[in-house]
């Protein structure tokens, strides 16, 4: 299936764009999605650490990844 | 009164959100965008952040911070974009009947913020650029 990933900043940077398209196999977890990703922008592994949220929550890694969800890659964060 | 903007932040108006009857203290903190990191002059700091779930879990620190401390109004502001030096990231204003729980749940509000909200920084110096802590 078909899903859109939103990236943010240096996650956004590595992969060059917000907006990405992804086809990934159905019923993948948000671990093997990581593992898909870090696979295509293999950069991201330096990242002190790379979260996923989905529907702007935070998710554990067995989540399963629906179509129509919202997924979007948090590297660490630092606001303040 | 939560809140993520690209517009300077008002603090008194801030400050003046969380006045209640019933508190006797308002703490607030101001965070403000220093000229260095270590021994590197910083030139600006460019903030980006997720929204909508930004706003969400600014909303639950808010949350959290009324189940821990008997907070009368809580206000957290956030700032986006292109900051110079000087120039105000965050506001956090919290109103309680007595001084130190208002300090206490301030305090709590910023670690937390630092922590789980999905805002990122990044460090323009000189001849160069870094996303704060992205690597370890």
């Amino acid at each position: 299936m078909e899903v859109n990933i939103l990236a943010f900043g240096i996650a956004r940077e590595i992969m060059g764009k917000q907006n990405l398209v992804l086809e990934i196999p159905n019923q993948s977890t948000v671990k093997e999605l990581l593992e898909i990703i870090e696979m295509q922008f293999p950069k991201l592994k330096d990242l002190a650490s790379m979260t996923i949220a989905i529907n702007e929550e935070y998710v554990k890694e067995e989540r399963e990844i629906k179509a129509m969800d919202e997924i979007a890659i948090i590297p660490p964060v630092s606001g303040g | 009164m939560i809140k993520i903007t690209d517009q300077p932040i008002n603090i008194t108006e801030v400050i003046e959100l969380v006045n209640a009857s019933g508190a006797g203290a308002i703490d607030v903190f101001i965070g403000t965008v220093r000229n260095k990191t270590q021994e590197k002059q910083v030139t600006r700091l460019e903030f980006e952040a997720y929204d909508g779930m930004a706003v969400k879990e600014m909303q639950k620190i808010a949350e959290s911070a009324k189940s821990k401390w008997p907070v009368q109004k809580i206000a957290i502001y956030h700032r986006k974009g292109v900051l110079e030096i000087g120039e105000v990231a965050v506001v956090i204003a919290v109103s309680t009947p007595h001084r130190k729980d208002a300090f206490e749940a301030c305090q709590f509000a910023i670690d937390t913020l630092k922590q789980t909200v999905p805002i990122w920084k990044k460090e323009v110096f000189e001849g160069g650029e870094e996303w704060v802590s992205a690597h370890p």
